[in-house]
């Protein structure tokens, strides 16, 4: 259980050789990455501003780990998130899980994004020629947790 | 204690983090207290419903207490990911 907040970027290879590095136990590893994208609504954006409250989000990305590697045989989950501006095509944030066979992997790495969505806390504001918006929480996120 | 704000609730009241003298029992109480302080604060917390609350870094519903509380934070709902 690995967890990181940070504003650089991360490269996506790097991460999981560190994630199996010594270990020849893991059958399957799942990731995901989120980018920004260039349009929100229909509108061009410019940037994507990410604010998250220190302390809080590190707990919260433990418990969301936690909880995973209780609900499925995991070897190894790894959270990175980036904060401050970005820009559309930047990476955005990833998880990874690692388990002996591929259905855990799979379902651990979107339980993990469901949940990180709307239960650690990070908020994003959209850079648009007018100004900036945050971004509204959507009923779809929420709707995702009652799947799990 | 210290009283923590994000994101547009931080840009509403124009300071991210103040310490808070109060005896309110719970976050509610707390609430209704900044509200009369100064209309910034009721802006922000004109619709609670859009308000999401941690107190020492736990979420908790708005009739929480506040009984040693150290730190409570007010934000809108996450949007991370």
């Amino acid at each position: 259980m690995v967890s990181r907040v940070q504003t650089e970027d991360f490269d996506l290879s790097a991460e999981l050789a560190g994630l199996r590095k010594g270990r020849t136990d893991i059958g399957a590893i799942a990731s995901f990455v989120g980018l920004v994208r260039g349009t929100a609504q229909g509108e061009a954006i410019d940037a994507m501003t990410l604010e998250h409250y220190p302390g809080m989000t590190e707990k919260a990305l433990a418990e969301i780990e936690a909880q995973a590697h209780s609900r499925w045989s995991l070897q190894a989950t790894l959270i990175v998130h980036r904060t401050g501006r970005l820009v559309p095509g930047d990476q955005i944030v990833l998880v990874a899980a690692a388990s002996p066979h591929r259905g855990d992997a799979f379902a651990a790495a979107e339980f993990l994004m469901d949940f990180l969505k709307s239960r650690a806390p990070f908020w994003k504001k959209e850079g648009t020629r007018d100004g900036g918006r945050w971004v509204d929480a959507r009923d779809s996120d929420a709707e995702a947790l009652n799947r799990w | 204690m210290e009283v923590l704000y994000f994101a547009w609730v931080r840009e509403r009241i124009g300071l991210p983090r103040e310490t808070v003298s109060t005896q309110a029992a719970t976050v509610s109480a707390l609430v209704d207290e900044l509200k009369m302080r100064e209309d910034r604060y009721a802006v922000a917390f004109a619709d609670m419903s859009a308000i999401r609350v941690a107190v020492d870094q736990e979420l908790v519903d708005l009739d929480a207490p506040l009984v040693g509380a150290r730190e409570v934070a007010f934000f809108p709902p996450m949007t991370g990911g």
